[in-house]
């Protein structure tokens, strides 16, 4: 398999023209005009956008502090992501860090317990029967609900806010991989039956990659919904976190702060989405979006 | 022994659901010799497929049952490969990958990682897809995706090699070609071969003998005809040879003549009825 693919790769080198200056101007123009495209529109609507808060804002009697305002106060604290000066009073880097921490444990777990459920469901009829009833009720239920019982069992914000991320998120993983195991393909399990795999190898080789566009979509709305509810837990609970710090900011009527916060906590979410996103097109080769 | 290989004695399928009984196979029973290549042909939903998954184990018969080398088979396993009309390649491997999968599990005790290696590179070259060996399914033609279907099928180095429609999804042109590859390989490996097939050509180039089905339902071997052309055969020459156009002739005249006028049966549930007329629609 490397000899071949080393052949390969010597028959496109080969193939390949010696770039003259001719095709790497064309190389050039082609890719300024893609993000000439591609870049220029979000800059502009974004620039525009900007334009109108400052001017909007910037009207006698607005409550809202104008973009420019907002920069010149939290300042301080765009250059200084990683400060620390003891107990709630650290940058914001610490405090989205702490936040992502929660969810990492919380999210882990329930992707672990998630698919793990929604193997058992898509596959046994009998499972399926006793519980999506259950779980379609309780999957309505708003993360912050869950709170209170939460906090009373573990009798410990950290723990309650781990387990409001992992109720929160546990759902959309059960149902999506539920349904990519029920829709595997017949070909594929007789595929599985003629060659006589085994129960394990059937399902590390057959159900698991096939279900895993199934599962990875799940695994994608999971983690948004993840970072949605850690948000609104944090506010909650105290601590450190972009969720107190948004709470506290509010408090102190920091405004800017919390304009600030908004967007890290903006640009944190659709890292994380791009995050599953890209391990899911890697582990399916392609073939989830 | 050799020469009843395969035995199918007397197999009834009935697909039973909660309201009708579908008769799809009647006392179907036909006795391969080994290295022979058999091609199945009859009209479109008739049971081709049910009889080809019956011998594969996939379904298990109603009535009746199929011995090969001796057992009786019951469950699906490596010793019947399947090829199917939609390849059934796992998307999520490659090319070397789909057939390591098969041979890895079929000869994983018996070969070492190097023979097994290269058992799999010899196969995949047998039906010229080495260039294309860390390709995805997706990234590559129908006719490539067959090919690799055949050569997993081949690397299992099964008793019996069941072909379904195999070519059916093709163009006329990989068509010819694939089944010019088909002729050259099974000169060489001499396996016994089940082909079902609509094509009436590919069925006398390739064969030594077609079965020819009767419509469903209640299906069953209407005839069979010997094909006693010399091999390698050469369609170009076959084309014009007067004992070809005869045998074509003969299967023609079966399925056109004898098997069009045959009525719906008056007991069947109305599903069997739109079966009938779906395949009659097809046939035309
Ligand atoms: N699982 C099934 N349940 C009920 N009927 C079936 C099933 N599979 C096939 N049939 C019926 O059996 C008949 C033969 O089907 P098939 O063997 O696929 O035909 P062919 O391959 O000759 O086109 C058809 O009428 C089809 O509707
Ligand atoms: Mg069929």
């Amino acid at each position: 398999m490397t000899v071949e693919s080393s052949n390969q790769k010597t028959g496109i080198v080969a193939a390949l023209r010696v770039p003259t200056a001719e095709t790497c101007k064309d190389r050039l123009a082609a890719s300024g005009q893609w993000l000439l495209g591609h870049l220029l529109p979000p800059l502009v609507v974004l620039a525009s956008l900007l334009a109108l808060w400052e001017i909007l804002c910037s009207l006698p009697g607005a409550m809202l502090p104008a973009p420019s305002q907002v920069v010149r106060e939290t300042w301080d604290l765009i250059v200084m992501p990683f400060y620390d000066f003891g107990g709630n009073d650290v940058g914001m880097g610490w405090q989205v860090l702490a936040s992502l921490e929660r969810v990492a444990y919380g999210y882990s777990l329930a992707v672990l317990v998630g698919v793990s459920l929604g193997v058992l469901i898509g596959k046994s009829t009998w499972a399926m029967r006793g519980l999506d009833p259950i779980f379609q009720v309780l999957r309505t239920v708003p993360p912050l609900a869950w709170l209170p019982i939460s906090l009373a069992a573990f009798q410990s914000s950290n723990p309650s806010a781990i387990f409001v991320i992992f109720i929160t998120a546990i759902w959309p993983i059960i149902i999506n991989t539920s349904v990519g195991i029920r829709n595997i393909p017949d070909d594929y399990q007789n595929v599985a039956r003629v060659l006589r795999l085994n129960p394990y190898e059937n399902f590390t080789r057959i159900m698991l990659p096939s279900a895993a566009p199934y599962i990875f979509s799940g695994l994608r709305i999971g983690i948004g919904l993840s970072w949605l509810a850690i948000v609104a837990a944090e506010m909650l609970i105290g601590g450190v976190g972009i969720g107190f710090f948004i709470w506290d900011a509010w408090n102190a009527s920091m405004l800017s702060d919390i304009v600030l916060a908004l967007i890290y906590v903006g640009l944190v979410g659709y890292l994380l989405d791009q995050v599953v996103g890209f391990i899911g097109r890697r582990v399916t080769r392609g073939t989830s979006a | 022994m050799n020469d009843r290989y395969l035995i199918i004695d007397n197999v009834n399928k009935i697909f039973q659901s909660k309201k009708t009984a579908t008769h799809v196979l009647d006392s179907v029973s036909l006795t391969v010799k080994r290295g022979e290549y058999i091609s199945i042909i009859g009209h479109s939903g008739c049971g081709k497929s049910t009889l080809l998954n019956a011998i594969s184990g996939l379904t298990t018969a109603t009535d009746g049952y199929v011995i090969l080398d001796g057992k009786e088979v019951n469950t699906p396993g490596p010793d019947r490969a399947l090829v199917f009309q939609n390849h059934s390649l796992l998307p999520w491997l490659s090319v070397y990958e789909n057939v390591a999968l098969a041979v890895n599990k079929v000869f994983g005790a018996r070969k070492s990682a190097k023979e097994r290696d290269e058992w799999i590179l010899h196969n995949l070259e047998m039906v010229g897809m080495s260039h294309a060996l860390t390709r995805l399914p997706a990234e590559i033609s129908g006719g490539m995706k067959q090919r690799v279907g055949i050569a997993r099928a081949l690397a299992m180095q099964p008793k019996l090699l069941l072909l379904d429609e195999p070519f059916g999804a093709l163009d006329a042109l990989t068509r010819a070609h694939l089944q010019e590859e088909v002729m050259r390989i099974q000169s060489d490996l001499n396996n016994t071969v089940l082909m079902i097939t609509h094509d009436v050509d590919e069925a006398v180039l390739l064969s030594d003998r077609i079965v020819m089905m009767t419509n469903g339902p209640k299906a069953t071997i209407g005839e069979v005809l010997d094909i006693n052309l010399e091999r390698p055969r050469n369609r170009i020459e076959l084309a014009s040879d007067p004992q070809y156009n005869e045998y074509r002739r003969a299967v023609l005249r079966f399925l056109h003549e004898k098997q069009q006028k045959v009525a719906p049966l008056p007991k069947a549930g109305s599903k069997t009825m739109s079966t009938q007329e779906e395949a009659k629609e097809r046939a035309g």
